[in-house]
């Protein structure tokens, strides 16, 4: 999961937003497009500060991870409309007859920066030294499920791990490597694409900390200069670069900025090419503004109202069921999001295989029968409830709005719990501290349904180990995901990740309330922008304008 | 004098580990943990987190913590922030943005600000005394982000005199942020020059002056002039530390890398080391340019002596 902090600074960024909209027009000319674009030429994106070092196994969030992503390519690529993966990486196949060893065979002439060769090496050490806790690296937790991982695993009393390397981990030759699984799951090559699962050259270990500021990766672009905090890196197009698709462009600039309002001026000014996300305030007007150059496509992710289910309150998941079906999803994400949020029916994003349009009938507005049901299981309607949320990411609003519906509909009165800040607000989730509903949000880590359900509401990922705040374990659910992750074809898979969902939804542990969209734009210097469902722009695709 | 300064120079050991201690308190004091928050929603290994908390000493108490860091920092070391750079490289880099955009604001408070507080002050009751009186007020009340916003719009995106953001014109980048940073100083000079001017005119000695048949350049400028700055110079003085102290509005809106966004960042992220070797840079520089002020009373009156 990672985590965007770009919502900080709101209240700056909201004035901004409504000064500048009171006075821009729309001047999108006509003139767009056919100026012979083309092989070179330099553009700039707009970034946040990244919060780790640029080294795959320890960056976590969206801002380090959009460098991180230009300057690696790793096993799999995903398709961009479907998010399907893709064999344009370095692997040439990933292999296995049982779904848990996997045989991963890589394709000749991969090369990193430093003129190195892409070697089956390169993954294995990566992978042990991200795995190895003493590293502190901050993606460890993806290679939990291959043999050998706790050896890597400091004991709690102090002292050294027992291993330096996974067992699972076997090095057969220089262009092959097996890795064999805890248990069977047969989309692990889908999740070989994320940034965590990116080789590593020799040179990193001569110097990791130099290396985290210009970093040697094997992408389709490179370092040539280190990163200046505050400021940003300029990476040069690598022209040995062993994929399909080398970047067209000569030079992209990753320019950091604190206030997001400040990029969104530089975009209208021209002065930066691409912003990925924008203010709040601007989204009414940058569609008009922008013309054919706003660009909008769905992230993968999900937003939703976790219920503690450890409280007696919230025991019942007809009780869970009655809120879910109180709120009118629609109406929230008009009034306040502008319509940039679509209201969820199910937990699994649509923008991954296996998606349901309204797999879950309690998640639609239905007054009555949530009343009805809140009846039937005896719940207290003089007791408030508290509704929580972390502080500081912009929340208050829809909260509240959530809140004014329950009381509406249901009429509970609630109390909103919002002054927390994450680093308060997370230990307080892991020790069932949630008197109320709260606010979950969830950003996949790789395109597979299981994605969406494994790591928020199986048994294995209960706190401290995992993301199940809301501490829902459910035998069946956990052994139809099993059931799911060892299929031999992906179509078992899928219908058994749905079984799963449908005990999901009978249980309903949280209520699915949102997808986001990624909304950006760019400037008429560059064409071809495409924001991902991690919301990563294809920094090779994008070419320059002449 | 030499030994004046020496002895307020000493004097500032003693604030300094006082407000460092302080600063390491209040950040010891924060609530939640920082190793948590950085993790965010995904898991973090409890073997992952315990070697961070180790690894920044975050399981000790806070006087052992305190010590560490006086230890490592007598060494030259200031520590590292959660991303593993150093705090001093930290410093290095953003230190001459901040004193830039510190200078840039500092010369457009002096210069516009003496000279109008001077020219109202000599006519009082004109119409460019009038001017100066409603165009500081207005500068008063207007919030600096708002300002900021505001030029940033008309200056740098609709007329393109200035770069709406960023360093990456050299001095010209300081010149916008500069103004603004100074707008609700340079109101304030005015203010302080002209009443201060205003009031000395009226004094006897300046009658005195008229009376031997001195030029009013010499008047005003020689007599009256010196006498009026004491007050504007302890102004302008602290003033210099407080603007040393980074400006996080200011560099927020017009995306400079200074020191004060720097603070605030680490604040939120709860990165002691960061937090204290910043603040306790500004402290220094506050105390600093305050012993600059003490010495220039001397010079401007020299019924002020210091031994």
């Amino acid at each position: 999961m990672k985590l965007s902090k770009r919502n900080s600074g709101v209240v700056a960024t909201a004035i901004a937003a409504a000064l500048l909209m009171t006075a821009c027009g729309g001047d999108d000319g006509g003139d767009s497009g056919d100026a012979a674009a083309a092989d070179g030429g330099s553009y700039s994106i707009y970034i946040g500060e990244p919060e780790n070092p640029l080294v795959p196994g320890n960056t976590t969030e969206t801002e380090g991870g959009q460098v991180v992503d230009a300057l690696w390519t790793g096993l799999v690529e995903y398709d961009n409309e479907t998010n399907e993966p893709v064999y344009t990486g370095v692997a040439e196949s990933i292999e296995s007859d049982d779904q848990q060893t996997w045989t991963v065979t890589l394709n000749d002439g991969w090369t990193f920066h430093d003129g190195t060769p892409v070697t089956a090496q390169s993954f294995v050490d990566a992978w042990n030294y991200t795995a190895y806790s003493p590293n502190a690296q901050g993606n460890s937790y993806f290679f939990s499920n291959i043999v050998g991982y706790g050896d890597l695993q400091a004991p709690e009393t102090g002292g050294e791990p027992a291993a330096q390397e996974m067992s699972g981990l076997r090095v057969i030759d220089d262009q092959t490597f097996e890795v064999e699984l805890a248990a069977p799951y047969a989309q692990w090559p889908a999740t070989t694409g994320y940034t965590a699962f990116y080789p590593l050259p020799e040179a990193f270990y001569e110097d990791t900390e130099g290396f985290g500021e210009q970093p040697i990766g094997n992408g389709p672009f490179m370092a040539d200069e280190a990163l200046t905090p505050g400021q940003g890196i300029t990476l040069t197009r690598f022209d040995e670069y062993g994929g399909e698709q080398p970047a067209n462009a000569e030079q992209v600039e990753f320019r950091i900025y604190t206030e997001l309002g400040t990029a969104y001026t530089d975009l209208q000014g021209g002065s930066v090419d691409i912003v990925d996300t924008l203010p709040p305030d601007a989204i009414a007007s940058a569609e008009q503004e922008f013309g054919e150059r706003f660009i909008e496509t769905p992230q993968g992710d999900i937003t939703s109202l976790g219920f503690p289910t450890y409280d007696e309150r919230f025991a019942d998941p007809n009780v869970r069921k009655a809120f879910s079906m109180a709120i009118d999803r629609q109406a929230i994400s008009d009034a306040i999001f502008n319509g940039t949020r679509t209201p969820a029916q199910s937990y699994i994003s649509p923008v991954v295989p296996g998606h349901r349009e309204d797999a879950c009938e309690a998640c639609e507005l239905n007054v009555d029968e949530a009343n009805a049901l809140l009846d039937e299981a005896g719940f207290d309607r003089t007791q408030p409830v508290d509704l929580w949320f972390n502080a500081g990411g912009g929340h208050e609003e829809w909260m509240q709005a959530i809140g004014n519906q329950i009381r509406q509909n249901l009429g509970v009165e609630y109390q909103l719990r919002g002054d927390l800040q994450f680093a308060e607000y997370l230990p307080l989730q892991d020790a069932q501290g949630m008197t109320g509903p709260f606010r979950s949000g969830w950003i996949m880590d790789y395109p597979v349904a299981e994605n969406f359900l494994g790591p928020l509401y199986s048994t294995a990922a209960l706190p401290p180990a995992g993301s199940n705040v809301t501490f829902y374990s459910n035998p069946e659910f956990d052994a139809a995901l099993a059931e799911g992750n060892a299929a031999a074809t992906e179509d078992e898979s899928v219908a058994a990740y749905q079984a799963a969902e449908d005990i999901l939804i009978e249980d309903l542990p949280a209520a699915p309330l949102f997808y986001r969209l990624n909304q950006g734009a760019h400037s008429e210097n560059v064409r071809n922008v495409v924001i991902d469902a991690y919301g990563r722009i294809d920094t090779a695709a994008v070419e320059v304008v002449e | 004098m030499g030994r004046y300064v020496a002895r307020r120079l000493l004097l500032t050991i003693p604030v300094l580990i006082g407000a460092s201690f302080l600063i390491f308190a209040m950040v010891y004091a924060l609530p939640g943990d920082p190793i948590r928050a950085l993790a965010g929603d995904r898991p973090l290994s409890a073997a992952v987190q315990a070697q961070l908390r180790a690894e920044y000493n975050l399981d000790d108490p806070l006087w052992l913590q305190y010590i560490k860091y006086v230890g490592d920092l007598v060494q030259g070391d200031f520590g590292t922030d959660f991303s593993g750079r150093d705090v001093s490289e930290t410093i290095f880099q953003r230190l001459p943005v901040t004193a830039k955009l510190a200078l840039a604001a500092v010369i457009f408070e002096a210069v516009i600000g003496l000279v109008a507080g001077i020219l109202a002050g000599i006519r009082r009751g004109s119409f460019f005394d009038n001017l100066v009186l409603i165009s500081t007020t207005l500068i008063v009340s207007i919030p600096v982000f708002v300002l900021g916003f505001v030029a940033q719009f008309a200056f740098g995106l609709k007329l393109g005199l200035f770069p709406t953001s960023g360093i990456g014109d050299g001095w010209y980048s300081y010149v916008l942020p500069g103004l603004v940073l100074a707008s609700l100083s340079l109101a304030y000079v005015a203010r302080l020059t002209r009443t201060s001017l205003a009031e000395n005119l009226r004094q006897d000695y300046v009658r005195t002056a008229r009376a031997k048949g001195l030029k009013p350049s010499v008047v005003i400028g020689k007599h009256t002039l010196r006498n009026s700055m004491i007050p504007v110079v302890t102004f302008i003085g602290a003033d210099i530390g407080a603007l040393m102290g980074g400006a996080i509005v200011t560099e927020s809106i017009f995306n400079i890398p200074g020191l004060g966004r720097a603070v605030y960042d680490a604040v939120l992220r709860q990165e002691g080391a960061v937090v204290v070797g910043i603040v306790t840079l500004f402290v220094f520089f506050y105390i600093f340019f305050n012993l600059l002020v003490d010495v220039l009373y001397a010079l401007l009156d020299p019924r002020i002596r210091y031994d």
